[in-house]
Order: structure tokens, then sequence, then C-alpha cells
């Protein structure tokens, strides 16, 4: 660790690291619920399970970007942080808001919820992941500027790297499209066409800036790759990102009500979408072959690899599955989507957050990389999550197909719920492989506490 | 990558693609919008159906079934809950309101809301609307949803 205030990473990284526990927990609760219905009910129904799953996730992953931005930033533009203070009060605000939102999913009814926090004055609640309170969303605001006002002055005033403007870029792109979370018509169509303008954008926009900046800095660290090179991939795959993202964006906008044209717009775009992804990977392969040192941290290097390979299986592969609009018209909403969303999320954005944890973790702990054992477990957990993430995609894919078949495509199609039923051992297998994720995620986080002999210093 | 192709070009590809294809998307979307009246079902959307989204999101029913395909898959399709329930409000107002407190044992059950006979006319109505919308190819693919 080159300058002292990117420790204030570890605040963020271990909070992150808390809530993906509080987000596995309830994915596995409603795992079970799929199976045994009246699991918890009523004291914690499915929908709030969900909205605790899927928020818990979403928090996590920005403490990520922003623990990830603090420990980078700084180094890539040669300076302290421009105000650490800043980094710290920020991350308490957003700690305390964040708890108290998923309290009160959990201990109030959420209408209760909505009268609260005084909905009325400007409804933005109750739409799929922007379900906080709206006051709750004028904080995400307020400590998102905070951040790229922290982040930015110090990219701004230092030196100014490839790796830097475009996780800069992708930082102001999340605030700025967040902002139509704000929007929300009487009107059911305009209301999901810019919806999308948030989940969409940036998911399979914005982020993806994020996500490719954050994996091209542990690149650069862990393989001693000349930079050039390097920035050369970076622009060519967040380029690639966008050119087939933003038009992209029309594959969800097939059966919602908009004009005809986008079922050919969203499904020729859309299908263009995997190539930044398998760029990320050609480009981690590619320049941990010509690596110019061997890093001591063996597991940051493998997180980093394991991102590239799954969010091209995840978001690519899976993605392109059902995005053409032949294929969607019958796979729309089914267990398909959720397939395809478990790994896209955990391929690209879990990953490279655990990834930029990996790296960064050891040096602000004062070593060059984990112990050996530590090193170990750490890969092993790897292993187990990725796998159990493997095997959830595949059970929830067998379901949709079947699901497919049995309820949009056969002849006497039956109804939703007797689907499901039939569905019932793919969805208890899948609990299985949520475990095992789970025991996975417990060893993962042993490693940061597993005794060992110190790694070589070989860099 | 070969030495031709140099980091300038990848920049310029990135940044004139992102911007082209931003002003696409912003094309788009003002086509889009403009074409809205033909197919969103906007002659319908009354006060009442307005207040029966409002009930809609309040309520987080996202958060168990789809509208229009979106949302979560842990319960039926709503987009076209008004055909399937054979065109009658009464019957969805119906089902809504006689949820045991308790579930089912053993099974998945929809909570119960406590909604008034005016909450539950709204939201029937705003389900009836959204039934309305003129999905391309008629989605979903059947009744089942």
């Amino acid at each position: 660790m080159k300058y002292e205030s990117q420790g204030v990473a570890k605040l963020y990284f271990i909070a992150a690291i808390a809530l993906f526990v509080g987000q596995i927990l309830f994915g596995v609760t409603m795992g079970l619920q799929y199976v045994m219905g009246d699991f918890l009910f009523p004291e914690i129904p499915f929908n709030v399970a969900r909205m605790v799953h899927t928020n818990l996730l979403i928090v996590w992953l920005l403490f990520g970007f922003m623990g990830s931005a603090y420990f980078l930033v700084p180094e890539e533009a040669e300076r302290e942080l421009f105000s650490p203070m800043l980094a710290k009060v920020m991350f308490w605000i957003f700690l305390v808001a964040g708890a108290l939102t998923i309290l009160g999913y959990l201990l109030v009814p959420y209408a209760r919820l909505a009268e609260l926090t005084m909905n009325d004055l400007l409804p933005t609640m109750g739409r799929e992941f922007l379900e906080q309170p709206t006051i709750t969303k004028i904080g995400i605001v307020i400590v998102a500027l905070a951040f790229i006002f922290n982040i930015g002055m110090t990219v701004l005033t230092g030196r100014k790297t490839v790796i830097n403007l475009v996780l800069l870029t992708g930082l102001v792109g999340l605030a700025v499209f967040f902002l139509f979370s704000f929007y929300n018509p009487d009107n059911l169509v305009l209301d999901k066409y810019f919806w999308w303008f948030v989940v969409h954008l940036w998911v399979e926009g914005v982020w993806e800036l994020i996500m490719a900046s954050l994996l091209a800095y542990v690149l650069i660290k862990v393989t001693g790759v000349d930079r050039e090179v390097i920035e050369k991939w970076l622009y060519i795959i967040i380029a690639m990102a966008l050119i087939s993202g933003l038009v992209g964006t029309g594959h969800h906008f097939f059966w919602i009500g908009t004009a005809a044209y986008w079922q050919w717009l969203g499904s020729i775009f859309s299908a263009l979408e995997p190539i930044p992804f398998f760029m990320m990977t050609l480009f981690a392969f590619n320049v941990v072959n010509k690596r110019r040192r061997d890093h001591p941290n063996k597991a940051a290097v493998l997180w980093a690899l394991g991102t590239a390979v799954m969010a091209f299986l995840g978001a690519g592969v899976w993605g392109f599955l059902h995005t053409l609009a032949p294929v969607n018209f019958y796979t729309h909403g089914t267990q398909i989507t959720a397939a395809h969303g478990h790994m896209a999320f955990y391929g690209a954005y879990v990953m490279v957050v655990l990834t930029m944890i990996s790296y960064s973790m050891p040096l602000m702990r004062g070593q060059k990389a984990a112990n050996e054992t530590a090193q170990k477990i750490e890969i092993r957990s790897f292993w187990i999550m990725t796998l159990s993430m493997v095997a959830i995609t595949l059970l929830l894919t067998g379901a949709g197909v079947m699901q497919v078949y049995l309820q949009r495509y056969a002849e006497d199609a039956l109804p939703f719920m007797v689907v499901q039923d039939e569905l019932a051992i793919f969805y208890w297998l899948r609990e299985v492989a949520g475990l095992a994720f789970l025991t996975g995620l417990f060893m993962y986080i042993y490693s940061f506490f597993a005794k060992g002999k110190e790694v070589a210093d070989v860099a | 990558m070969r030495e031709t192709f140099t980091k300038g070009m990848a920049r310029n590809i990135y940044y004139g693609g992102a911007v082209f294809f931003f002003l696409v998307l912003i094309g788009l979307t003002v086509d889009t919008v403009n074409r809205l009246p033909a197919t969103d079902n906007r002659e319908n959307l009354t006060e009442e159906v307005a207040a029966g989204k409002r009930l809609w999101e309040i309520n987080n029913c996202i958060g168990c079934h789809t509208l229009l395909g979106e949302g979560a898959y842990f319960a039926p399709e709503l987009g076209n809950v008004y055909t399937r329930f054979g065109e009658s409000t009464e019957a969805i107002k119906a089902f809504i309101k006689f949820r045991p407190v308790d579930g089912i044992e053993g099974r998945r059950s929809m909570p119960q809301f406590n909604l008034t006979d005016e909450e539950l006319e709204e939201l029937a109505q705003f389900l009836k609307y959204v039934d309305g919308i003129k999905t391309a190819r008629d989605w979903p693919p059947n009744i089942q949803g």
C-alpha cells in the first residue's frame, strides 16, 4: 500500500462481506420457500425475503465498488485521497441508512414503511430493485455525490491514468442513471421503459466500465504487464460494451407495450453483448500468460481469471441464450431469467469485487499476500462458491426449460402453480447448491483469520 | 494486440461509439415515447387505475409476481390476470380478499393485505388496465401467463 489513505477501503470491504453473508442467508431462505411455501410465513413472506436478498446485493456491491475506488484511485493518481475523513463519514452514513432500510423491510409491513417514509410525497417505492423508500434513495444520491466528489478531486488533481478516468466515468454514470429511479409515472409502459434506464444501463452499461477498470488494475498489479497494452484492451472492451449495450437495452422492450421494432434492434444489439465479455476473457488470460512476474498472491490471480470466465458465461452466454426475441417470447419472466441473473451478477460483479478484496486486503494488513494456508482456503472457497453458482444456474435453467414447455409451449398449457409443483426437484437441488455456496462463503471469511507460513517474497 | 492498432485508435472507438450509440438510444427513446399512445392503453388510465398502481407498489406485489414478465417468478404473471379470471374484476377482488392470514400449510400463499373494498376495486381496475396494454405479439404466449 503506497498511500495511507487507501486504507479507508478496508472499512468498505468489511461491510461489503458482512452484507454479502446477509444476502446469501436470505437467498437460501427464499430457496426453501420455493419448495416449502409456508416457511416463515407470514413473518417473512417471499416478497420481503427477495427484497432483502436483492437490495443487500446492490448495497454490498456499491460498498465494494466504493472501497475498490478508494483503494485504487490514490495509487493510480499518485497522491493521497482528497479527503479520507469524508470517505469515513460517508461510510457510516451509508451503512446506517442501509441497515435502517433493511430493518424497515423486515420489521414493518411494506405498506406501513411507505406510509412512515411519506412515499406519497414522491412515490418511488415498490418497483423491482428500486424498493428503497424515497428518503433512502435521496440518501444514496447524497452519498454517491460526496463519493464522486472525493474520488473526482483525487483523480483530477493527480496523475490521470486511463484506469482512473474509465472508473470515474463509470461511477458518474452510475449516479446519473440512478436519477431515473425518481421518475415513476402512472403510465405503466412509460414506468417500465425508464425503469430500465437505471437497471439495464447500470448492469449492462456503466457497471461494465467499473468492472473492466478494476480488472485492468488488478491485472497490471499481479502480472506486471505493460500499462500501454492493458489500457488498449480496456478501451476496446468498454467500447464494445457500450456499442452493444446501449441499444441492447432494447431486449427489455420486446413485450412491455413498446414499438415492435425493438424486437429487431434489441435482438441484434444484445446478440453483440457477449463480445466485450469474451474479450475480457481473452484479455485476462493473455496478460496472465505474458506476466513478467509471479505475484505471491495466487488467490487474487485466480479471482481475476475467474471473473473474466464467469462473467462471459453468466452475462454473455446465459444472456444470449434468451435474448433473441423469438426465444424470449417464450422465456421472458421464467426461471431462465433467474438462472441468467444469478450467474451474471456473481460472475461479473460479485467476483470482480472479491478480486479487488483479494488483492488489496493483504496489502492493507501489511502483507504482500495472505499466508499460504489462508490462500489455500481462499482458493478452495473460490471453487466451492463458483461451482455452486454453476450448479444453481444449471438447475434453474433446467427448471426454466421445463417451465417454458409446460406453461407456455405445450398444447395443453398448465397453470403456473401446477407447473411450479412439477419443478420441485430442481428447486430442492438448487437449495442444496445454495447451502454449498453459503459454506464456501463462510470458508472465504475464515481465510482472513487463518494462520500459516508467510508467502515467499518473489515479487 | 498488434502494434498497428494503437491505444489512440481504441480510445477513439470508445468515445465515438459511446457518444454515437447514446444518441441513437435517445433518438429511439423519443420515437418510442411518441408511438406509445397507440399501445399503452392510456385512454383507460383513470384516477382509480393510478391509485391501483400505487397500491400495487406499496404492497410490493412485484416481489412475488411478474407484470408483463418483469418481477419475481414466485407467483403467477398478472399482466393477463383479468383475461385469465374470465374478465371479472370481482373474481380478482375476491381472490385477494380471501387469502388466509396464516397461509396454507406447506404451500405458497399470498399474504392477507387487509385492503378496503375501495382499494380492492382500485387494484382490480389497475390490473384490468394492464391487461389492456397492447403488447407485441400479444404477449404472454397463452392464457397461463
